[in-house]
């Protein structure tokens, strides 16, 4: 064989290499899509997105998605509340006050905390922070949207923090140099000119740890129970939407039936929100990269 | 006043960036205060037990390094060849830039989709049935995107100077790349594979969605075995509401730790090799 044309078949190979990411995508949305058509054959769409009960495993089955998604919303929104603040000031700090010493050392340690397995922060949340919970809060039941959400912020704060911080650091030092010459002092210029010419790179990484806690599944499905509940108390049982998806895959359940098929609608709604997540996110930081390019 | 409020600011911050810190601790420290005392060789040689002080982690264990194993040789040669594809031939492209954007956005997609993927995929359509090939298969399409992107940088930090050498003396592209671009990539190429098989190892979620085996008395002989892996044994015992299956949890999840850091310090060893190498 010439060497051109060997050189020709290893640039397909490794160009079929390249496009197998295309085919996994397109693979996700396909296997997906089957058994959510047929899903939806026996359950209407409608049903399916605004019923409250969500009881397939029961003998009165009731396919309402809305304790899921709800479920889902309320552990996220705990775990933002704690990632967002806590993840954008430690990125402050690092980019805008921290010796370059102090950083060096402090980064790598956090972001063992993203290296952590989920399975670990489970029992964390099980075992050690929902007892210390029950301590301040004697109502708390011991599984409830708290404490994994709690948890999970922890478990995504390196990632608001690395993100945020490399938008900061992104930001031309001529920037921060007027606002000093102004006589501004550090907050000052870290409040109202870094943070805000980052912003869309903030928003971003924002962005992207939502998608993280929505697609979070064994904190919650360790810490958080099975019981899909349409509420808005973090203190009671609930389950999130991959929490479900764990509890039907655990049981045996028969490929064909409609229980099965819940899975796949379920994942596709989860994939639906975090896809849409991740392409706002793609986009904020692509807009980003072009501002001082 | 000013400088007060930029003193508290900074002390907040910091305060902020501590407690992270000392959550990290309390996570160590309640982990190891749990397990420690249940870590035995006999608790790494033992199969599972409904009795929770003769319950042991071998066939987890070893079907953790199977499915490991299994993932790393499924991963990195299509992770690499993809990086090498789209570093070194089809930069320009409006295909690798669809291409890239797409492995952007698969890095995101939640973990359990993934199992979907594999259960109606690998288990289903392709039969493999429940077995550590389709655990591995599932789990390698997990670790691509981290493969590819990590190599991408390894061979961006390869100087053009070598590639143009190598032209110079007559060698075709894929010559150049396979004999010289690659080899000076190596540390980087495996770094990144460590990295994803770190991510790899602690997966639970798409393993039990594609319906791994959370009681299993025996380890895999093959890889059409059916398998359990150390996290969803951990799963299985955190699950249970007895005290003592905790402690195994427990137990188990410093096994997973220091099967991670093992990793990881053998990651720092082969780079640091292969950059000694590479220099002299």
């Amino acid at each position: 064989m010439s060497t051109r044309a060997l050189e020709w078949i290893i640039e397909r190979l490794l160009f079929l290499c390249a496009a197998l990411s295309v085919l996994t995508t397109a693979g996700i949305i396909i296997v997906l899509a089957i058994e959510t058509v047929a899903f939806l054959r026996e359950v209407p769409l409608l049903d399916f997105l605004t019923g409250t009960e969500w009881t397939p495993l029961f003998a009165n089955q009731q396919f309402g998605v809305l304790p899921l998604v709800v479920g889902t919303m309320l552990v996220s929104a705990i775990a933002m509340a704690v990632a967002l603040p806590m993840g954008l000031l430690s990125a402050i700090y690092l980019s805008e006050y921290s010796p370059s010493g102090f950083r060096r050392v402090v980064k790598p340690v956090l972001e063992l905390l993203a290296g952590v397995p989920t399975v670990v922060y489970g029992y964390f949340a099980l075992t050690f922070v929902t007892p210390l919970l029950q301590q301040v809060f004697p109502t708390l039941s011991g599984f409830n949207a708290l404490s994994p959400g709690l948890v999970m912020g922890l478990m995504i704060l390196p990632l608001v923090s690395s993100l945020s911080e490399d938008a900061m650091r992104a930001v031309p030092q001529g920037l921060r140099e007027g606002s000093y010459a102004l006589g501004a002092t550090r907050m000052q210029t870290a409040l109202k000119v870094v943070v805000p010419a980052a912003f869309s790179g903030i928003t971003a990484a924002f962005i992207l740890a939502v998608s993280r806690a929505v697609g979070e599944t064994m904190i919650v499905a360790i810490a958080a129970g099975q019981q899909p509940r349409l509420t808005g108390n973090p203190f009671v049982p609930i389950e999130t939407m991959t929490a479900y998806i764990v509890q039907v895959s655990l049981g045996d359940t028969p490929q064909g039936t409609i229980e099965y098929r819940t899975i796949f609608a379920v994942g596709m709604l989860l994939f639906l929100m975090t896809f849409t997540l991740n392409l706002i996110s793609t986009w904020l930081r692509e807009r980003f990269r072009e501002e001082y390019a | 006043m000013r400088k007060h409020a930029d003193l508290l600011f900074q002390l907040l911050s910091l305060a902020t960036l501590l407690l992270a810190l000392a959550a990290l601790g309390a996570l160590v420290y309640d982990i190891v205060s749990d397990g420690a005392g249940r870590l035995s060789w006999a608790f790494l040689n033992s199969y599972p037990s409904r009795n929770a002080e003769n319950a042991g982690v071998y066939h987890a264990l070893m079907g953790s390094i199977w499915v490991l194993a299994l993932t790393a040789a499924l991963a990195l040669p299509v992770g690499v060849a993809a990086a090498i594809y789209l570093e070194e031939y089809g930069t320009r492209s409006r295909v690798a830039k669809f291409i890239e954007l797409n492995i952007a956005n698969l890095a995101a997609v939640p973990s359990i989709i993934y199992g979907l993927l594999g259960l109606g995929l690998f288990v289903r359509l392709m039969g493999m049935g429940q077995s550590v090939m389709a655990g591995a298969a599932t789990l390698a399409l997990l670790a691509l995107p981290v493969v590819i992107l990590s190599t991408r940088e390894a061979l961006r930090t390869v100087p053009n100077s070598i590639r143009e050498g190598s032209y110079a003396l007559g060698a075709t592209k894929w010559q150049t790349i396979w004999n010289q671009v690659l080899p000076m990539a190596t540390p980087g190429v495996l770094t990144g594979l460590i990295l994803a098989l770190s991510r790899a190892i602690g997966e639970t979620a798409p393993l039990i969605t594609i319906g791994a085996l959370t009681y299993i008395p025996f380890a895999p002989d093959s890889v059409w075995s059916r398998f359990t892996v150390l996290p969803i044994q951990i799963f299985n015992w955190v699950s249970r509401p007895q005290a003592d299956f905790h402690t195994n949890a427990a137990a188990a999840i410093l096994v997973l730790l220091a099967l991670l850091l093992t990793m990881n310090a053998i990651a720092i060893i082969v780079r640091d090799r292969y950059q000694r190498g590479v220099r002299a």
